[in-house]
């Protein structure tokens, strides 16, 4: 009984030590993508709370959290309370595969990608049941339009996926990125690199795929309705989600948390250092594109997804099998 | 479709082109100012809040003539005259609704005596719509507070009178 006791308290730790951190980067998070889409358009952003605004999102925050929440009438309150709750949810326990190095991880398990993978098509449930909860027109067409995007764009990302795990011969995260010791997949596999960047943005829905908030059309897409802490547990659930989608793009193409290069200035740097800065990279990435992107209409969006991506991907992985066979390059015999 | 526009199209040119102009414009200087901590620059024309002035002596201009009540295009002028012991015509009410004021500056236009102005103030929201009813000691007391730069805007925009 102790026994157990003591494992209960000591992963309590153990997942305290990640998620405590996550949150926080979840907030500096919001304020770097405000801060760089404000320098392309030459403002200033927000630079007014702690030093270079950095405490901008906890100011935020408590403004969220002293803000009344508004259930309409209407509402199925059950899964309209649910909803962001599961977003949240779904965006955090996906991080607990994430290594961040050799034996820096929550939870080792042999079929990692396979779960992150799970997890992240999952996250779409939150989104179509706190559209169809709010029992209004804005959020249950974003909602249904959310859904299209994220599951069109999740049949390419499982395909390139594949694509990598082909060259990798494991679904375990650790040996993804150990396979990448002597050369990053992100240059034999550049296409899948780009293709897998821009299904990423569209799984999050980042501009220019944020369709399902279109204000001009949809007013806040599926999160009209919601108010307060609410709204501010969608929006915490959206960022980890994107920086989920990062650290997917840094350890399938970016290394994970290896080095550039095994020699003397850069082996000092400790590992996890790596995967943040890969993170960080990647999500610069991520906010430069909605400053510099117009928004896709919604036949183009899907037309990319599945008359483009999909065939691309699909060939890719014929190419990349056909040559590792060729070449008797298998990973696994 | 034509082979150069395929091309472009997969190599992603325009996408790459447009990130980096938006690379290049994050250094360079920035377009806004830090507003509560820096303004900008106001013309001396400007049509702020409103004020009454004073002559140096501390006598009140406004000689109750009541122009700028029957300009007032908003009705947000009212006002009540009476003789004074000394003979002078003067106010004994003078109030402005600023919720009705359309910042016109009529009122300062028609005004023979320089007395109603608007000055360079425009940061005087309230938390109530009472604050807003503006009375002769509120008006007086504006025009006391920003006099220098009232007296230097009129200055600088006399020649164009």
């Amino acid at each position: 009984m102790l026994n157990y006791l003591s494992i209960i308290i000591e992963e309590t730790y153990r997942i305290l030590f990640l998620l405590v951190p996550l949150l926080v980067a979840v907030a500096m998070i919001v304020w770097l993508d405000r801060r760089v889409w404000a320098f392309v358009q030459k403002r200033r952003g927000p630079n007014v709370v702690g030093p270079f605004g950095l405490f901008q999102s906890l100011a935020d925050f408590l403004k969220y959290i002293f803000k009344e929440i508004i259930i309409p009438a209407s509402a199925n309150k059950v899964i309209f309370i649910l909803a962001p709750i599961i977003t949240m949810t779904l965006a955090l326990i996906a991080w607990a595969v994430i290594p961040f190095g050799e034996s820096l991880v929550l939870s080792n398990i042999n079929v990692g990608i396979l779960y992150l993978f799970a997890v992240s098509s999952l996250g779409v449930y939150g989104i179509i049941m706190g559209g169809w909860a709010s029992n209004s027109k804005y959020p249950f067409l974003g909602a249904i339009r959310s859904a299209a995007q994220m599951v069109s764009y999740e049949v390419s990302i499982g395909v390139i996926i594949i694509n990598v795990l082909l060259c990798v011969g494991s679904l375990n995260l650790n040996d993804i990125v150990l396979a990448q010791k002597n050369i990053w997949f992100v240059i034999p596999l550049f296409p899948m690199f780009v293709i897998f960047f821009i299904s990423a943005l569209a799984e999050t829905n980042r501009p220019p795929f944020d369709l399902p908030e279109a204000e001009a059309e949809l007013v806040a897409g599926y999160q009209t309705e919601y108010s307060g802490m609410m709204y501010a547990m969608f929006w915490l659930g959206e960022y980890a989600n994107i920086l989920l989608m990062c650290a997917m793009g840094s350890i399938l193409f970016l290394g994970g948390w290896l080095s550039p290069l095994e020699m003397y200035p850069f082996n000092l740097i400790p590992s996890a250092l790596w995967l943040i800065f890969k993170i960080l990279f990647l999500f610069i990435l991520f906010a430069l594109v909605k400053a510099t992107v117009p928004r896709y209409r919604y036949d183009q969006l899907m037309r990319l997804g599945w008359k483009i991506f999909l065939p691309l991907s699909l060939f890719w992985v014929v190419l990349t099998s056909s040559y590792l066979l060729y070449f008797n390059l298998l990973p696994v015999n | 479709m034509k082979l150069s526009r395929i091309l472009k199209t997969i190599l992603l040119t325009d996408f790459i082109t447009g990130l980096a102009i938006a690379i290049k414009e994050i250094f360079k200087s920035k377009k806004t100012i830090n507003y509560p901590f820096e303004k900008g620059k106001i013309s001396p024309r400007f049509r702020g809040e409103l004020a009454l002035r004073r002559y140096p002596n501390g006598e009140e201009r406004c000689i109750a003539c009541k122009l700028c009540e029957a300009v007032c295009p908003a009705q947000a002028i009212t006002i009540e005259s009476a003789q004074r012991e000394d003979g002078s015509r003067k106010t004994t009410r003078y109030d402005i609704d600023m919720m009705k004021c359309i910042y016109c500056g009529l009122c300062e236009e028609s005004c023979p005596v320089d007395a109603i102005v608007q000055g360079p103030n425009f940061e005087f929201a309230t938390e109530t719509r009472e604050e807003l009813y503006y009375n002769k000691e509120k008006l007086l007391d504006n025009g006391d507070r920003w006099e220098t730069i009232l007296a230097a805007n009129i200055k600088a925009d006399s020649p164009f009178r």
